[in-house]
Order: structure tokens, then sequence, then C-alpha cells
């Protein structure tokens, strides 16, 4: 079962190495957004301090939506999904294994870009960790649920736009936890107990997304 | 009496079409009722004068946002376990109707803020899950509207409207979280002394009227789509 999962994880990782392209998209499209919001706003550092967390969780919501639309996309027209429905191996824990490759494909370089983008808008460097722990844990979280949405919108007429007024509602716990612990310890309280509640989000969500997502999956392919 | 007769499309259509008279009847009495209680009896509210009225509408629309949305879940639920074309049916014929009551919750909300509050939105913990709720009816019936297959259509709204169920709590708890850090005590929604019978009374007329109302069009529906689906 876990060579499965590994071996679907490798497999993804592959595929997602071959077409560099797509990854780096994603990656420029969070970077992009997020040096929008000063050209919007203007670029008084107290209010750039103010909403870079905020901007920051956004702009990876945004980034790790997009890249939902092509979770399952390609294995379900090379047929390859069928075959990992008929497949011994229980069909949640594959769905786990690409939820997981997408996470290490579209969020990670996010959180070890996140620093970055804070420097621009001038955010204390003892921050950095807060922001980069908080999307780490909070970004598998989004890969998880959006895989549920994006197996429920497989194959769908307007799937793409589809999937994001699916998804991102519920998304509002993550956005909400995560950039209120970059708030809070901007406050000086400490971000501990968002931290916490989002790593209990990802325990939750690993919990019962998988279900969830095999489930939509079956939904679609039958 | 064996209940499981009328789970069939076939039988449980004559059955609605019998029963949604008698449910538009009643609503259209209790609100009737309601309304003369809450604009010639009840009286006018001390702090707030006249425009309290709306809770009339506002409160029992709530109320009725957040039930249709759980009792869908339950038929999605349903649907999904005992795979029964008629609940997915009841399932799709309910979203209409909870997001039209989140929508009037919204809009006499908005309406009731701006003179008692001073503005029309406010980033209130209420307000914002009562948005976000807006968006998941929203979502389910943009995902049954582009599923042409019906039956796939109904059993990937019923995986969304059973996620949507389980996330409720936490997005609402969030919510209530995030709004208590972001602003202080600047608005709250104080109730004075306990409610006044007449008023509590016009409010629970309201909320049996909307019920009512509820059940009216959702059967009138689930016979639309009933003779769409099987002719």
């Amino acid at each position: 079962m876990l060579d499965a999962a590994l071996c679907v994880v490798q497999r993804d990782l592959l595929l997602a190495w071959r077409r560099r392209g797509d990854v780096a998209t994603a990656l420029l499209f969070f970077v992009i957004v997020a040096s929008l919001f000063p050209l919007g706003i203007g670029f008084e550092p107290n209010l750039l301090r103010a909403i870079a967390p905020g901007v920051i969780w956004v702009a990876a919501l945004l980034s790790s939506m997009l890249s939902l639309a092509r979770l399952f996309a390609a294995d379900h027209a090379d047929g390859t999904l069928e075959q990992m429905l008929l497949g011994a191996s229980p069909l949640g824990v594959i769905a786990t294994a690409k939820a997981a490759a997408h996470w290490i494909v579209s969020g990670l370089p996010l959180a070890l870009i996140a620093p970055l983008i804070a420097l621009q808008y001038d955010v204390p460097a003892a921050l950095y960790p807060v922001l980069a722990l908080s999307l780490l844990l909070g970004t598998p979280v989004l890969s998880l649920i959006g895989a549920i949405g994006a197996a429920l919108t497989l194959g769908v007429r307007g799937g793409g736009i589809l999937l994001s007024l699916l998804v991102l509602p519920l998304y509002v716990p993550v956005l909400i936890l995560g950039a209120g612990s970059v708030d809070m310890a901007s406050a000086g309280m400490g971000g501990e107990g968002q931290l916490l509640l989002l790593a209990a989000l990802l325990v939750g969500s690993c919990a019962f997304a998988p279900w969830a997502i095999a489930a939509a999956l079956r939904i679609s392919m039958e | 009496m064996n209940w499981f007769w009328y789970a069939s499309p076939q039988t449980f259509y004559p059955l609605a079409g019998r029963m949604a008279p008698w449910f538009a009847g009643a609503a259209f009495l209790l609100a009737a009722a309601g309304l003369y209680v809450g604009f010639f009896v009840a009286p006018t509210d001390a702090q707030q004068g006249e425009v309290y009225r709306v809770i009339y509408i506002h409160v029992p629309a709530a109320w009725m946002s957040m039930f249709i949305y759980v009792v869908m879940a339950c038929w999605a639920a349903l649907g999904l376990a005992f795979n029964t074309r008629l609940s997915g049916m009841m399932a799709s014929a309910l979203a209409p109707t909870g997001a039209l009551f989140t929508f009037i919750a919204l809009w006499t909300g908005s309406l009731w803020g701006r003179p008692t509050w001073g503005t029309y939105w406010v980033w209130d913990a209420r307000l914002t899950s009562e948005l976000i709720l807006l968006f998941l009816y929203l979502g389910f019936i943009a995902l049954q509207a582009a599923i042409d297959d019906p039956r796939r259509a109904d059993r990937a709204g019923a995986l969304l409207a059973i996620v949507g169920a389980v996330n409720i709590p936490i997005i609402h708890y969030s919510v209530v979280w995030w709004s208590t850090l972001h602003q202080g005590a600047s608005v709250s929604v104080t109730k004075g002394a306990s409610m006044q019978s007449q008023m509590l009374t016009g409010m629970l007329l309201m909320a049996l009227a909307f019920w009512m109302y509820s059940i009216a069009v959702t059967l009138v529906r689930v016979r639309c789509i009933i003779k769409e689906r099987e002719g």
C-alpha cells in the first residue's frame, strides 16, 4: 500500500520535473500577484507591513488553486486514472499520494519563497519562521481539500472556474488561521495557537479528505 | 404504512402534487397572521424604533438558510447511502430556496444595519458566515448545472453538500474567532431585555410561514425535476 503511494508520488514528481514550466508558472503567479498589491495600494511601509500576511496567504491560495485543475486531468485523459480505480491498492491512498505530490510541487516552494515576498513588504525578519511554518502546515490542507474539488469537476464543462467556486469557500478557515498566526506573532502575542489549530486542520483533513477524494473520483469516472 | 412506497419518483409525484397546495395555503395564512402581528400588534422597539420590524423577515430567513443546508445535506447523504433517485432530486430542489433565504437574510440585514449601525455592511462574524454559506449554495447549484448526466450531477452535488456540511462549523468558528481578533466591540448585536411576547409571536409565525413556503416550493420544484427527468 505504501509502495503504491510512494510510486505515485515519485511518478508525479518525475512528470512535474519533465514539465518544469508548469510548476514555474504557478510560482511566478504567486510572486506577481503579491507584487501587484503595493502597486495598487501604495508603498506606505506601515500599511504594507499590516497587509503582508493576508496578501501572501491569498496569493498562496490562488496559486495553489490554479494548479489544481491539472491534478487529475492528464491521468483522466490518458486512462491512467481508470487503471488506478481498477487497481488493487486503495483509491484513497493513491488520491492522497497525488495530493501530496501536488503539495510538494505547488505548496512547499511557496513556503520557501514567502520570506522573500515578506522582505518586499518590510516584514520584520523575526516573523519569517512563523510565516513559513504557517504555509508549511496550511498548504497541504489546501491540496487535500482542493483535490476533492478537482475530482468532482473532472471532465466537467467550465471545470477551472467552477473549481474555484467550489473550493475557495472551503479554504476560508485555512486563510484565517494562516494569516492570523502571522498577525498574532507580529502583535507580540505568539502565533502558536493558530499554528496548532492549523496542524489540527491538517490532521483532520488527512483523516477525512482521502475518503472524499476517492468517492468523488468514483462518481466522476462511473 | 410503508413509507418506502413514496421513495420512488413515480409514486411521489402525485403525493407531492396533493400536498403542495396545503403547504402553500398554510404558508399564506401564517404569513398573513405573522405580518399582521408584526406590523400592527407588536409595539415599537424602545431603542431601535420602527426599523426593528425587519426582524420578522430577517430572522426567519436566516434560520431557514442554515436549516435548509442541513436538510439538503441529509437528503444528499441518504441519496449516496441508499442510491435512491428521489433523494438527489430533493437536494437539488432545496438548494435554490436555501440560496434565496440566505440572500434575503443578507439583504434585509444590511437594510437594518444602515439605520442602526450606520453602515450597510460590517465584517461581523455572522454576516461573514452567512455570506460564505451563500457561496456554498451557489457552488452546489453551479456544480449541478455544469454536469449533464443527472445521476452524476446528483451524486457529485451530494458529496459537495456533505463536505460543505462538515466544514460549516469549522468555517463558522474560524470566522467568529477572526472577527473578534480584528475588530473590537465597535458593533455588537446586544439584545436588550428579553423579547416582548408579541414580537416573539410574530417572529415564530413568520418562521412557520417560511417553513411551509419552503416545503411547498420544494415539492413543486421536485415535481418539475421528476417530470423533466422521468418524462
